[in-house]
């Protein structure tokens, strides 16, 4: 486990994550953490898409309690698969979940 | 930002992550086909780079009259515990086929077809070995549309140069 600090509007916020990258308190999470989240993934601009894709990830988990998989997140967040592999390069439920302060979405498709 | 880990431990190399998979497919049936298929996918929703490369009668993946036609093998196959000649009987493999495809449909498993598209919107590369190509007398306009390129075994060596092979 890994302890870091997101800095936001309000303050500075000491965030607890897995060695994944994961947050391990979801509950900690504000949607001003987004920007820095969304920075240390590489993604400079955090863009309508981006916020569309995390907010989804985030009222999943809050429902459902996990976060979809890609192809989920491809047939119900309004997000094409290939749109999100341009957002989110490098996995987008991955990435996403990270951003969306929420765990790792499980499953193998 | 400041990070300070709790559970690194000194001296204890951590193992260099896989950048790149290239997978080859040399099966027709449906369980020659699926497990490729599955870590070409997982691959990609894991932000490596991943190639699937069709092969023999793995080809019949990515066959565009094929494809709707893959069966499980029910002759020949231990593990689907029914006797060898029970499994022969006509009807046998698409009747195996059916259930195993409705049991997939429950697990949110996409047919195919379906699964080659999503594959190719991660943006992994989908190729078919020339060689086999040739030997079954087909062209490009045979496969589906997916299919990025028709290559050589030189040419695939030279692509999956730095990542980790995955024969299925």
């Amino acid at each position: 486990m890994t302890t870091t600090t997101v800095t936001t509007p309000a303050g500075v916020t000491s965030v607890e994550l897995t060695d994944d990258g994961f947050f391990v308190d979801p509950s900690v999470w504000t949607e001003d953490m987004v920007p820095e989240l969304a920075a240390r993934e590489g993604i400079a601009t955090v863009t309508d898409g981006h916020w569309q894709v995390v907010r989804f990830m985030r009222s999943e988990f809050l429902t459902k309690g996990t976060g979809p998989s890609v192809r989920a997140l491809g047939k119900t967040s309004g997000v094409s698969v290939k749109e999100l592999y341009e957002l989110f390069p490098k996995g987008p439920a991955k990435i996403a979940a990270r951003i969306a302060g929420i765990p790792k979405p499980k499953g193998c498709i | 930002m400041s990070d300070t880990s709790t559970s690194a431990s000194a001296g204890v190399a951590t193992p260099q992550p896989i950048e790149k998979v290239s997978i080859i497919i040399s099966k027709g049936s449906l369980e020659g086909i699926y497990p490729g298929l599955i870590m070409a996918n997982g691959a990609r929703a894991e932000g490596m780079a991943a190639n699937l490369f069709f092969t023999f009668f793995g080809l019949d993946a990515i066959h565009a009259k094929r494809i709707e036609h893959i069966k499980v093998a029910t002759v020949g196959n231990p593990a689907m515990h029914i006797p060898t000649l029970l499994g022969g009987l006509p009807g046998m493999s698409a009747l195996a086929t059916h259930m195993m495809a409705k049991k997939m449909e429950d697990l949110d498993i996409p047919p195919i077809a379906e699964f080659l598209e999503m594959i190719a919107d991660t943006g992994a590369g989908i190729y078919a070995c020339k060689a086999s190509v040739d030997m079954f007398g087909l062209d490009k306009d045979d496969f589906i549309p997916q299919l990025d390129d028709i290559i050589t075994v030189g040419d695939f060596y030279e692509m999956a140069a730095g990542g980790q092979i995955i024969f299925t």
